[in-house]
Parts: C-alpha cells; sequence; structure tokens
C-alpha cells in the first residue's frame, strides 16, 4: 500500500536542493552532519593512535596541533552545534506543535546552504595548511603568531554563525505562532521546550562569537590592534568576546540533548514524566545564567579576583536546574512500564555519563581546584563526558527513537541494543582515565608527555576504538534498515506526542487533517487510540498532584 | 599508580583536600542516580506489552528539597575553593622574588641576583616565593603539578603567582596554555633546595649571572633614559630615586603605587599616567625592548629605592597622602 509521504512525493535532485519542507532540509543537514561527524572522527583517531607512546607515535607536532584544532572546529561548529537543533528540532518541532512547516521555509533552505558556504571555507582551511590555533582561537596565537591557515576558518566559522542565528529565529517564531489548536504552552512537549531555550541563546550569542573571530581575522590581514599587546590591544579581551558565545554554546550542544531524553523517557516508561515545570523551566533558568558564567575559563588568566568569586558562584548556581533534571528523569522512571530497547538504553547511559560530566564541572567551578586542574586533561575529559556523553548520546538516542517516524522503517533490534552499551563502555573507557591523568597535572594539548602518564593514555586509546565501534554499528544498520528495515507504523512504541498521530514517514504536509490536542503531554490512561492497558499497572497513584 | 602528584607547596594539602571533599559528595549523588536507575530499570521491567506506568506527576517537597540540598553543597564547594583561591591570589609580604619570561618555546628564569636560568627554576624549601611572570610573545602557563598551582603568562602585563615548597626534590613544571608548535616540550624541572643548599648553589653557580640592575643602569644610559630622569629632579622628567613602591601623584589628582606594573607600563605607553607637574614628552618603548630588557631597567629602578629622594622633582606623592 504505497502512499505518498515527503520521501516519494517529488524525485530528483533538485527537489531535494530547492526544497522548503522542514523534513527534507532536516535530512540535508543529516547528511552533512554527519560528514563532519566523520571527518572529526578521523582526527580524533589519529589523536589516540598518536598518544599511545609518550614520544607521539604518529605525526609531527606541527601535524598533531592541526589534528586536534581541526577535531573540534568540526565536531563543535559542523556536528555538536547544529545536530540535534537543526536535523531533529527542524523535522520535529513543526510535526510536534501540529504545524505544516516552520514559520519561514525559505528561510531554513537558506540556513543550511549557509552551513555549506561556511562549512566550505572550513574544509578549505584544513586542506590548505590546515589550522593549528586551538578551536579556542587564543590570541595572539591566532592573530599573530600562527602560520595556519586561519582566516579561511574564521570567515568559514562566521558564516556559519549566520546559519545558527536563522534557525533560532524560526524556531521561536514558528513555536509561538504555529502552534495548532489545543496545543497550549504547558502541553508543549519537553523537546521544544529546550528547542526554545536552545534558539535563545542561538539568536543572543551566536553575534558575538562572529565578531570575534572576524575581529581575529582583521587583526591577522590588516594589523588593526584589537588582541595584540604590541599594537596596543588586549589579548584577554578576545577570550571575555569567546567565551560570552561558547559558554552558551555547551548549553546549545546540551539542551537538545536533555530536550531527546524528556521525550525517550516518559515514552518507554509509559508513564508522565516527573515535574514536567521544573524540567521545562530548568532549561530556561540553564539558557539565562548560562550567559553569566563565562569567566570560569579565566580564573588564571589574571582576571581580577573579584570577579572570579563571582563567575566561580554563579558556575555553582549553573549546576542546580541540571541536577533537578537528573532527579526527575529518575523519578519518571520509578513505577514505570520500562522497556528495554535502544533508545531506552541510550537515555539510561545520558543520564549516567552526563551526570558525571555536570559533577565535574563542579570541580573546575571551584577556585581552588581549578588553580590545579585547569587546562588539564581534566578538563578534557569533563568536556568530553558532556558534549559526547551527553550531547552526542543524546542525539543517537534521538536518532533512534525517531527513526521510525523519519523513514518509516523499524531497524534491528538486538544490534541496536548491543551498540548502546559498546557505545556506554567505550566512552568510560576513553575518558574516565583522562579525569585521573589530568589530576597528575597532563596539560591539554600535548603532542608528546612524560612517561610516567603512558598507561592511562594506552587505557583511552583502547577505550576509543571501543567508542569507534559504538559509532560505525548504527551507521551501518540504520543504512539498512532504511531498505530492508521492517514498516514501522504510525506510532510503534506507542508515544503520545502529535508527531506519532501521522503516517510514517509523514505526508509532505505532515497531517492530513489539522489536528487538534485534548490531550496533556505523556498522559497514557486517557489515549484509547495508543491501545494500551486503560488502567495503570500494581497499585494506585499517590503524590499525584 | 599515584592517583595524585606529590605534595610539595603549602597549597598542595589545602587543594587535595578540598578535592577530596568535593569528589566525596560527586561520588554520592552520582552513585545514588546510578543505583536508583539500575534498580529502577529491572524491577519496574515492563512485564505486559501493554502495560503502562503509574502516572505520578510530581512532588513538590521533593523538588523542593532536590533544589536545596544540592545548592548548600555547591555553594560550600564554592565557598571552600574561594578560600583557597583567594588565599592564592593574595601573596604575603616576604617573598622571594623570580621572574620568569616565557617564550615560544622555553622558559627563562633570572634568580633574585641576576643568575639566569632556562627551563630549570632553583626555589628554596620553606620561603614564600612569588613569581613575577612575563611573555615575550603569545600567552603561556607555568604550571607546577607537584604545587597544585598555575598561572597564565600574559603578553603586555605581568601576573604573578605565590607559593611556598615544603618538600626539597625534583618537580616537573610544563606550560598549559597551548601556545603553538612545540607546547609540549616547553617545560622543564622546578628544584626545590633546603635553604643553605639554595644559597650554596646561587653563590656557587657559574651560569649567565649578571646583576640585573647593573645591566639596567647600561642601559639607561644607553636608551638616554638618563637625559630627561636626571636623579637630582632638576630634568625634563621625574627623578626616579626612591620611587619603586611609593605613591606617585599623577596629573589627574589620582595617586598610583610604583610597583612592576605601573613601570612596565610608563616604558611601553608613556602616555596613559602622567606624573603630576610633568609634560607627556617621553617616547614609547613599545616594540623596542625584550621582556629581558624591561626586567632589567626594572631592577635598576629598584636599586635606585635607598637613594635619596630630591626635595622637588621626584613625583612622589607627599607624605600626607599616605596610609
Amino acid at each position: 500500500m504505497p502512499h505518498e509521504d515527503y520521501l516519494n512525493a517529488t524525485y530528483g535532485l533538485r527537489s531535494w536542493l530547492l526544497t522548503t519542507d522542514h523534513k527534507r532540509i532536516a535530512l540535508l543537514y543529516l547528511g552533512s552532519v554527519t560528514f563532519f561527524f566523520f571527518i572529526g572522527g578521523l582526527f580524533a583517531t589519529m589523536i589516540r593512535i598518536h598518544l599511545l607512546t609518550p614520544t607521539g607515535a604518529l605525526v609531527t607536532p606541527e601535524t598533531y596541533n592541526k589534528l586536534f584544532t581541526m577535531h573540534g572546529v568540526a565536531m563543535i561548529f559542523f556536528f555538536l552545534i547544529p545536530s540535534i537543533p537543526a536535523v531533529l528540532g527542524n523535522f520535529l518541532i513543526p510535526l510536534m506543535i501540529g504545524a505544516k512547516d516552520l514559520a519561514f521555509p525559505k528561510i531554513n533552505l537558506l540556513s543550511w546552504y549557509i552551513y555549506i558556504i561556511g562549512g566550505c571555507f572550513v574544509l578549505y582551511s584544513f586542506g590548505t595548511g590546515g589550522l593549528d590555533t586551538g578551536w579556542t582561537f587564543y590570541t595572539p596565537l591566532s592573530s599573530v603568531y600562527s602560520n595556519s591557515a586561519v582566516t579561511p576558518a574564521v570567515i568559514g566559522i562566521f558564516i556559519n554563525g549566520f546559519s545558527s542565528i536563522l534557525t533560532g529565529l524560526n524556531f521561536i517564531v514558528t513555536i509561538h505562532t504555529m502552534r495548532a489548536p489545543g496545543m497550549t504552552w504547558f502541553r508543549m512537549p519537553l523537546f521544544v521546550w529546550a528547542h526554545y531555550a536552545t534558539s535563545i541563546i542561538f539568536i543572543l550569542g551566536t553575534p558575538v562569537i562572529a565578531i570575534s573571530l572576524l575581529l581575529v581575522g582583521l587583526e591577522r590581514m590588516f594589523h588593526l590592534g584589537f588582541f595584540n599587546p604590541a599594537l596596543g590591544g588586549d589579548p584577554i579581551l578576545f577570550q571575555h568576546l569567546f567565551w560570552f558565545y561558547s559558554h552558551p554554546a555547551v548549553y546549545i550542544m546540551i539542551l537538545p540533548a536533555m530536550g531527546v531524553i524528556s521525550e525517550i523517557i516518559p515514552t518507554l516508561a509509559r508513564k508522565t514524566i516527573f515535574g514536567y515545570s521544573f524540567i521545562a523551566g530548568s532549561s530556561i533558568a540553564i539558557a539565562v545564567i548560562g550567559f553569566l558564567v563565562w569567566g570560569h575559563h579565566m580564573f588564571v588568566t589574571g582576571e581580577s579576583a573579584y570577579a572570579a568569586l563571582a563567575f566561580s558562584f554563579l558556575s555553582a548556581l549553573v549546576a542546580i536546574p541540571s541536577a533537578v533534571k537528573v532527579f526527575n528523569w529518575t523519578s519518571t522512571l520509578f513505577k514505570g512500564s520500562i522497556s528495554w530497547d535502544a533508545p531506552m538504553l541510550y537515555a539510561l547511559g545520558f543520564i549516567g555519563l552526563f551526570t558525571i560530566g555536570g559533577l565535574t564541572g563542579l570541580f573546575l567551578a571551584a577556585l581552588g581546584l581549578d588553580i590545579h586542574i585547569h587546562d588539564t586533561y581534566f578538563v578534557v575529559a569533563h568536556f568530553h563526558y558532556i558534549m559526547v556523553g551527553g550531547a552526542v548520546m543524546g542525539y543517537v538516542g534521538g536518532i533512534h527513537f525517531w527513526w521510525p517516524k523519519i523513514t518509516g522503517k523499524l531497524y534491528p533490534e538486538v544490534l541496536s541494543r548491543i551498540a548502546a552499551v559498546t557505545l556506554f563502555v567505550g566512552f568510560n573507557l576513553t575518558f574516565f582515565p583522562q579525569f585521573i591523568l589530568g589530576y597528575l597535572g597532563m596539560p591539554r594539548r600535548y603532542h608528546s608527555y612524560p612517561p610516567e602518564f603512558q598507561v592511562l593514555n594506552v587505557l583511552s586509546t583502547a577505550g576509543a576504538s571501543i567508542l569507534a565501534l559504538g559509532y560505525l554499528l548504527p551507521m551501518i544498520y540504520l543504512t539498512w534498515s532504511m531498505r530492508y528495515g521492517k514498516v514501522a507504523g504510525k506510532n510503534p512504541w506507542p508515544a503520545t506526542g502529535l508527531e506519532w498521530t501521522t503516517d510514517s514517514p509523514p505526508p509532505t504536509e505532515n497531517f492530513h487533517v489539522t489536528p487538534e490536542v485534548t490531550w496533556e503531554p505523556y498522559d497514557f490512561l486517557n489515549r484509547p487510540d495508543l491501545g494500551l492497558a486503560g488502567t495503570p499497572s500494581p497499585v494506585p497513584a499517590h503524590g499525584d498532584d | 599508580m599515584p592517583i595524585y602528584p606529590e605534595q610539595a607547596s603549602n597549597f598542595a594539602p589545602h587543594v587535595d583536600l578540598l578535592m577530596l571533599f568535593v569528589t566525596a559528595v560527586c561520588v554520592f549523588f552520582a552513585t545514588a542516580i546510578t543505583v536508583a536507575i539500575v534498580i529502577f530499570f529491572f524491577k519496574f521491567h515492563r512485564k505486559q506489552p501493554n502495560d503502562v506506568g503509574v502516572p505520578i506527576h510530581g512532588d513538590s517537597r521533593l523538588e523542593a528539597a532536590w533544589l536545596i540540598i544540592p545548592l548548600i553543597l555547591a555553594m560550600a564547594m564554592f565557598g571552600w575553593g574561594a578560600v583557597v583561591y583567594v588565599d592564592y591570589r593574595h601573596a604575603p609580604q616576604d617573598t622571594l622574588d623570580i621572574y620568569v619570561i616565557g617564550k615560544q618555546w622555553m622558559w627563562k628564569a633570572q634568580q633574585p641576583n641576576g643568575l639566569k636560568e632556562i627551563n630549570e627554576l632553583h626555589l628554596p624549601a620553606n620561603r614564600n616565593i612569588r613569581l613575577i611572570l612575563a611573555s615575550e610573545d603569545v600567552i603561556h602557563d607555568f604550571f607546577v603539578p607537584a604545587f597544585r598551582v598555575k598561572m597564565d603568562v600574559v603578553p603586555g602585563h605581568y601576573n604573578t603567582m605565590w607559593f611556598r615548597p615544603t618538600k626539597p626534590g625534583r618537580y616537573h613544571f610544563f606550560c598549559s596554555q597551548y601556545c603553538g608548535t612545540n607546547h609540549a616540550i616547553m617545560g622543564g624541572w622546578v628544584t626545590v633546595m633546603e635553604p643553605s643548599d639554595y644559597a650554596a648553589w646561587l653563590s656557587g653557580s657559574s651560569g649567565g649571572s649578571g646583576n640585573p640592575a647593573v645591566a639596567g643602569e647600561k642601559l639607561f644610559a644607553e636608551r638616554a633614559c638618563v637625559t630627561c630622569h636626571v636623579a637630582d629632579g632638576t630634568g625634563r622628567a621625574p627623578s626616579l630615586n626612591g620611587l619603586y613602591g611609593a605613591q606617585v601623584l599623577l596629573a589627574d589628582g589620582t595617586t598610583v603605587t610604583a610597583d612592576e606594573a605601573y613601570l612596565r607600563e610608563s616604558l611601553l605607553q608613556p602616555n596613559a599616567k602622567i606624573v603630576a607637574g610633568y609634560q607627556p614628552l617621553m617616547p614609547t618603548f613599545q616594540g623596542q625592548l625584550t621582556e629581558e630588557q624591561i626586567l632589567a631597567l626594572t631592577a635598576y629602578i629598584k636599586s635606585l629605592q635607598s637613594q635619596p629622594v630630591p626635595a622637588k622633582g621626584s613625583g612622589i606623592a607627599p607624605p600626607t597622602g599616605k596610609k
């Protein structure tokens, strides 16, 4: 029974490259962020192989410095930041709120082209001499001393920023104006709340990084003295500008992942989420406080001790809304009907890894500890727990959760669970030893190291090979499933969201008739259409308000 | 395998104790959450395909508890961390000052008597040490894991760090701010010695010696500073006798302490602070002096601290302004 959906409505390259359908644009993004993930992953693999021996096993110091720089630039600006918002957010937000598309479909396509143009500049930089400034572009190293292809890279990231800004703008307008009848703010899925918070950061933060990297380019090309002290500039000013965006950027990466987890857990535990308003509110709190903590990257730059005290206080504070989320997710599992399907395994893996990542942030926020562990492998481990253990785990989990909706197909059950466990084990083996390395004093961005650090580095590399397997498996079986997977049906889990009331894959206009929302989010009891047991299992609800 | 480096400074035990506290709190929470998840995962595993869970919307007392308890613990971490940090950022008065210059990709240190070292730093045990850090090019960072302290070395201004080595021995120091190609090998060894050994080493060592104040005096003449900065206060610029550490009265009516940072700024941006009663005539030496030359001039000006201050033409604020 072939029916028309967004994938087979029209054919040909042109129908994809000129599409204004948010679902097709999401797939364009899926392809391009996967490409950058491969590139970044390739660099990471070479880094880990190189660090097997204290003197460096693989490449020259110059090349090593380029590898970790390009790994960071590809992964952060071209994979992590767009991944969940531009792929899953793009695909799902209109479906979740019952809209036909985003508010500005053409701008949505434009943002993908901007991303591609920015990406081309950065690839040009990688291909013509590479980039060795670190993804942080600290001045005056980046603006004066580096001999690598800094200018095309900063232009590429500058351009790419507009893609984020337009996506954020599109999401905010869509969420405000295009909700279906009955879809009140507090009936919105938490995924949408998380993207609303993310979009605020996109719009407020991105212009700052764009302009600061432009200033680096101008100082390089025309010797204008913004950051170079020899020209009267201040190198620390760059760090303020850079982190004003780049700390909130961490929340750009993690908030959407939190949104994913907030969908998977109630759906696969088949119960309403615990503390809906606290989870929604904490997203906004993170977005707001997250803008006021950037100085914690600069405790040992010589910044005023009073500023350091304020930034440390606020950084300790921003941990609280994240903790609230973790407690609420965990409580949601209590008395649930928990499925052991792959998305749940990813979600639980996320909670574990994000908890470690978040808690180790407190170590770095504590001033007296930061003076020792700042710029060591402790930091490397901490932010990989957040960005990879958190954001990527959420992204991969989300892809698994919505894959049946996106493609209309199911993937192999057992294999997907094995992949989730492989990813979790490989990740911990890769990055946990780095906490210890950091406390022992191994600085980050070292192409060679004293021999006493070798054992932990070898462990880390061993973990990385397991981790790589954990990423390759889903790529293989998900691709396989597109052709050979079982037909998924409208609502395989089943889930309560609007996106699950339409066909899989959805038709181009998303819904055949405009949906009307008469139920609360994650309410499995009053939804006879889901075909579930009408009464809750064993005991009556308590603590129910 | 050790899980923490040797404790060889006054800060090391404090940082480690704080580490222990933060780790204990975090391990507690991480374990509690993991145990809860694992129990729920097995206990509430779906039995029948169409089972649903018990709808529990929330509990405001629980929400309050897990807002407030973590908040208190996070504030404790902040407070304890702040105590250690404030101590670290306020050097005591009786420090032994040593200049450290970072440049791509080596460290130069200069002992108080002018003895120079490269990628080595000798220190007496149980003496408060203050490192005055300068960079010739990009940002570096001086990091001694065994002392648990680090500080960025930023071009364009001085940063300082202090600590008290407590245990003789040889310890790694690293550059921990990425600074280009050979960042990873920009390090060396700190040698902490018994004070008597240190004194013997200082006097007996033949390394590139030479009193920096003498070098500075020579530079002072070569660069014609002496033409305007006449010692008896009759020149076009103030006498520098007794200047170091004194309060200087500026043209805008404020006063400033003549410390290393002030002297450095006056050399590189002479118009930033004009001494009361003088014209902004001095040319800038930005880009014309190496960090080492700046240190030599600073050392020379410091050596004038004990010279007689002329009654007129010193720039030093009258004693009424003193605290």
